[in-house]
């Protein structure tokens, strides 16, 4: 009788365990994987550098750094299989005062990368409502 | 005459369509501006938003012109005017409107001076949508032909309330927006016919809405509707709707079609027909 328990009680654990649901990783796939998003911050980067407005604030900015960070960083909002090794987003904002328009710019930046890359629209308006969750954690801190 | 030397402003304004994007301020997304509805308040065509013309954020200003036709079975349209946004709170516009039949009995017009405040809210960014408070301001020209038809006034002021708001990813991984717009007027055929009628000379509250979704980067489609008074008794008139497809292929300018029903005017039934806009921002 306690040995039926024991043995449900395990079997039960156990399915619990593999019941806990799967990180989707519909987009990171969608987005081409750790390469498809090496390639977009690549060009974003390029697309940060043609904006006037938002330039400024890479200007101490170590380049490398800053691509192997944002790929990490879109790789786990994404669902990828990475760890995020860079700052939190807030303090690393902090003292920037990024505006609106600025986080707007820097957006854009983004979205003609997305557009060079030939992201699909679903594809994209799916990583932009991500990116666009996050605003008030790096605007005007 | 007058209709060609508009279409003619038409096609010199669409030559600056292809100014370089880079030269206007404003950095909000691709299609956030809006339209510019016809009696110049950012909107859809017919129905006023939420949202203030441009792209300006809370630390930019611009500048919007606009130039709109619509042409139905036996009557013309056209609108024009520019509005002011100052960062991303206020909206100052100026419209005129002409309308004329085709056969040239009708001839009204009237000036339209628009205020709209962004109370909060931020169309693509907040949970919540973005609310506005505005008014319109208008003053209509023909004042003997609307008193015999049994206007009340020739100078009257709309209110209205609009809630608007954008999923950057909604159904099918689509930008949708949405909007609803509670007017309040005693405007005859938004106020061509003058304001207040001999069924009533009060105030009457209206429903107007729009629904629209990004079907492609720089095309979108939607759908408005918009309730109308009906105060006059020798000139009953509808409620408009319209079916539209705004094409953005720059934040400088935005260039609407759309197919619209304004039902019932001045005795004439059922009178549908083609809109054009094209609105230009700075």
């Amino acid at each position: 009788m306690y040995r039926c328990f024991w043995a449900g009680l395990f079997i039960f654990t156990l399915s619990a365990c593999q019941s806990i649901p799967k990180q989707d990783d519909s987009l990171y796939l969608a987005l081409g994987g750790k390469g498809g998003i090496s390639k977009i911050i690549d060009i974003f980067i390029y697309e940060i550098g043609q904006t006037e407005k938002i330039i400024h604030h890479f200007e101490d900015t170590d380049i490398d750094r800053f691509r192997e960070k944002q790929i990490e960083h879109i790789c786990i909002l994404t669902g990828g299989p990475c760890t995020y090794t860079g700052d939190e987003i807030i303090p690393v904002h902090q003292g920037m005062n990024i505006s609106e328009s600025e986080f707007n710019e820097t957006t854009n930046a983004l979205i003609r990368a997305l557009n060079i890359a030939g992201v699909s629209i679903g594809t994209r308006n799916r990583l932009l409502a991500v990116i666009a969750s996050l605003r008030a954690e790096v605007i005007y801190q | 005459m007058k209709f060609l030397k508009s279409w003619f402003s038409l096609f010199v304004l669409s030559q600056l369509i292809f100014i370089p994007s880079q030269v206007i301020a404003g950095g909000k997304l691709i299609g956030t501006s809006g339209g510019t509805q016809i009696e110049g308040s950012g909107g859809g065509g017919l129905v006023p938003w939420a949202t203030l013309s441009g792209y300006g954020t809370r630390d930019e200003k611009s500048v919007t012109t606009f130039f709109s036709a619509v042409s139905v079975d036996d009557f013309r349209m056209t609108s024009y005017g520019a509005s002011y946004t100052y960062h991303d709170r206020i909206e100052v516009s100026f419209a005129h409107q002409s309308f004329k039949s085709g056969d040239k009995k009708t001839d009204l017009s009237q000036d339209i001076i628009g205020l709209k405040v962004r109370l909060f809210g931020d169309l693509v960014y907040t949970p919540w949508p973005q609310v506005a408070l505005g008014a319109q301001f208008k003053n209509a020209n023909n004042t003997d032909d609307n008193q015999f038809l049994g206007a009340k006034n020739n100078q009257g002021v709309d209110y209205y309330f609009a809630a608007t708001k954008a999923w950057l990813d909604g159904p099918f991984h689509r930008s949708f927006v949405l909007n609803t717009t509670l007017r309040y007027s005693k405007a005859n055929q938004l106020g061509l016919r003058g304001f207040g009628g001999d069924k009533q000379s009060s105030y009457k509250s209206l429903l107007e809405a729009s629904a629209g979704v990004f079907i492609t980067r720089y095309w979108m489609l939607g759908v408005e509707y918009r309730q109308k008074p009906d105060l006059l008794r020798a000139a009953k008139e509808d409620d408009w709707k319209d079916i539209f497809v705004t094409f953005f292929p720059n934040k400088t300018a935005a260039l609407s079609f759309a197919f619209v029903d304004l039902g019932r005017i001045d005795g004439k039934e059922k009178q549908s027909g083609a809109y054009l806009s094209l609105q230009l921002t700075y």
